[in-house]
């Protein structure tokens, strides 16, 4: 390894044209992913997308076909022993012995790593300060789950990988499980996990790739995933009983039965005209509506796991691109469906 | 290696302990085992089964034939003492092989050994403490039955030179139980199945090396001859020398540490940390 003096710290995760089969099936094909230290990063997709496989190479449970995979500077392939030592690992799923207490359990993991973090400090990140002396057996499944992150934190590791750390909560465990990350982001950690919810990836990543059947499929902040941000915002209203006005910055189109819409690069110009033109000719524009591209119709859109939709509007274009796509045409996908859907409500 | 100290938390000097491995690793293996023993008395079908099953036989089948006597080659020793030696053979094998193989199946397919799988715990400090921790409670149920035995009736119990060879046929026998429980458990594809796979392996072994019904003068010749390919009839003549005056044999300690050798292989060869799929 070089010394390096005044770049910028390497990467926690390095990964480079993943890929991993079993048998036929081709689980993950060329995956590239990079994460900085202290970022906490997503891995959002569906059943089967291949999260997991991708989590448990990069942790050293199972061997890569091919691809370059570097995690904390060692490749987990080959140097697992030595990583095991710096990261946190919380299972898909994963048991502990039932009958030792919850600080017992964090005491015992701890001893495993050569500088452990006081029980008393992990317990109280974990949220499970009340609980440390109550055997595993009588734990809720959210609180195991936590239980789950206090062990993965014992060795006071760099990096963590959650594997799908709130699946079957409700939603208030949901709730104290995201305060148990992002209390973990705050201090320092840097964290990988990955998920099934969109508001999840939302509320707790930095970063968020998408990934489905193998491939990701756009990557980015969840602000701006897939071009999200940069989706012009349409305006939606009722259609008024007279005529519309021609200098609104853009046409109105229909969009349904009674309903215009209009596509705009400058929102609050086109808003302003519009209203004072409803204001000024008696109009009501109730139902007014600005729509925006959510992160979930993103997420549904590019991992094709929408239910299919009746009509021969611009969607069935959208559903013709769906498969082999690159990530540069993400953002003019998502803009296609966002308007398909518009037309047929 | 720059990379590794530039993230955060990690400061320079590596593991303190680097200097003594040696001693970290004794120190791990006895807290593993504190750990251990916990976790079994706490719960109540390991600690249970392990633990009542032995004497409740000792006490039900003196009961029942107790007044009995007990031909062994040359000798005639009375069926309460036969039976203090015999489930003292029986709680070490409970105790290693069925409590090892039962606990490790349960444990893989909870998933706790693959989650200690992904921590820097040397896998051999684990199976360490596993068989420390049996070879103490076999230990501690051959006191146990001994004294119950001496107390109740007046079984003898080894002593003098008699001793040191009865302690080597327990500790070798208790390790090689262990290995073969670890070896077993490779071969049982869920927990749902370890009872039934385990029984199915131990307890004709048990009938046929005369655990609990004693192979007198007119034992079947296939009988004794199955038996004497597996290591329970040895490991229990081995015992009863030391109970019952009987002649010890330095071929059953090797006969059984043989099939302990061959457990601990097929255990390194097929150990499997995750779930069987
Ligand atoms: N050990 C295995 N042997 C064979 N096929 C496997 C194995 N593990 C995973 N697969 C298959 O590989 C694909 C990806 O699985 P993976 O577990 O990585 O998905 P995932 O994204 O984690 O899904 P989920 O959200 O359901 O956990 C799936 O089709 C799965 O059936
Ligand atoms: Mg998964």
């Amino acid at each position: 390894m070089l010394t390096e003096t005044t770049a910028p710290a390497p990467p926690a995760v390095q990964v480079r044209g993943l890929t991993k089969s079993y048998g036929e099936l081709e689980a993950v094909r060329g995956i590239d992913v990079q994460i900085a230290p202290g970022e906490v990063f997503a891995l959002l997709g569906p059943n089967g997308a291949g999260k997991t496989t991708t989590v448990e190479i990069l942790e050293g449970y199972r061997q890569r076909d091919g691809g370059e995979v570097v995690v904390l500077g060692l490749d987990p392939g080959r140097q697992a022993r030595a990583l095991r030592s710096r990261i946190g690992i919380v299972l898909q799923s994963t048991g502990v012995d039932r009958y030792l207490t919850v600080a017992e359990t964090i005491s015992m993991y701890g001893q495993y790593y050569p500088h452990p973090r006081d029980v008393e400090e992990v317990l109280s990140l974990v949220g499970l300060e009340e609980k440390r002396d109550a055997r595993v057996l009588t734990l809720s499944g959210g609180q195991q789950r936590r239980l789950d992150v206090g062990v993965a934190l014992a060795g006071d590791p760099d990096l963590l990988f959650l594997d799908e750390p709130t699946t079957g909560f409700d939603p208030s465990a949901r709730r104290e499980a995201w305060e148990v990350v992002k209390s973990l982001a705050a201090i320092g950690k840097t964290v990988l996990l990955t998920t099934h919810y969109m508001d999840e990836a939302q509320h707790l990543a930095d970063r968020v790739a998408v990934i489905a059947a193998g491939r990701i499929v756009a990557e980015g902040p969840p602000s701006s995933l897939a071009g999200r941000d940069l989706v012009r915002p349409r305006l939606r209203f009722p259609r008024p009983p007279v005529a519309v006005p021609e200098d609104l910055g853009a046409t109105p189109v229909a969009a349904g039965p009674g309903t215009l819409e209009i596509v705009t690069e400058t929102l609050t110009g086109t808003l302003y005209r519009l209203t004072s033109w409803a204001i000024s000719a008696g109009v009501s524009l109730d139902g007014l509506e600005v729509l925006r591209p959510t992160l979930e119709d993103v997420y549904l859109e590019l991992t094709g796991s929408e239910p299919p939709a009746a009509g021969q509007d611009s969607a069935a274009g959208t559903r013709r691109t769906r498969r082999g796509r690159r990530r540069s045409d993400a953002a003019s996908h998502a803009e296609a469906r966002v308007g398909g859907r518009g037309t047929r409500r | 290696m720059s990379g590794v100290d530039a993230a955060p938390g990690r400061s320079a000097g590596g593991p303190a302990t680097s200097s003594a491995p040696l001693r970290r690793a004794v120190v791990l293996t006895l807290n593993q085992v504190r750990f251990v023993n916990r976790a079994f008395w706490r719960n109540p079908a390991s600690a249970g089964f392990t633990f009542a099953f032995p004497l409740m036989f000792l006490v039900i089948f003196t009961a029942l034939l107790g007044s009995g006597t007990v031909h062994l080659g040359a000798r005639t020793v009375k069926e309460s003492t036969y039976y203090v030696a015999a489930m003292a053979a029986f709680a070490v094998v409970t105790a290693c092989f069925t409590n090892i193989a039962m606990t490790t199946t349960f444990q893989r397919d909870q998933g706790v050994l693959k989650r200690l799988h992904g921590t820097p715990l040397p896998p051999a400090v684990y199976f360490l403490a596993r068989v420390l921790h049996a070879l103490l409670i076999a230990v501690l149920l051959v006191v146990i039955t001994s004294a119950f035995g001496a107390l109740a009736y007046h079984a003898s119990v080894p002593g003098g030179a008699t001793l040191g060879r009865f302690v080597v046929m327990l500790l070798v026998g208790a390790g090689a139980f262990c290995a073969l429980g670890l070896a077993i458990t490779s071969f049982i594809p869920n927990a749902d199945a370890a009872p039934a796979v385990v029984n199915l392996t131990i307890l004709p072994l048990l009938f046929l090396s005369g655990i609990f019904i004693p192979l007198g003068r007119n034992a079947p010749h296939w009988i004794v001859g199955v038996a004497k390919v597996f290591p329970v009839y040895h490991f229990a003549s081995g015992l009863q020398a030391g109970y019952l005056g009987t002649s010890f044999s330095w071929a059953d300690v090797g006969i059984v540490a043989a099939w302990g050798a061959a457990g601990l292989m097929v255990a390194i060869r097929r150990f499997s940390w995750e779930p069987r799929v």
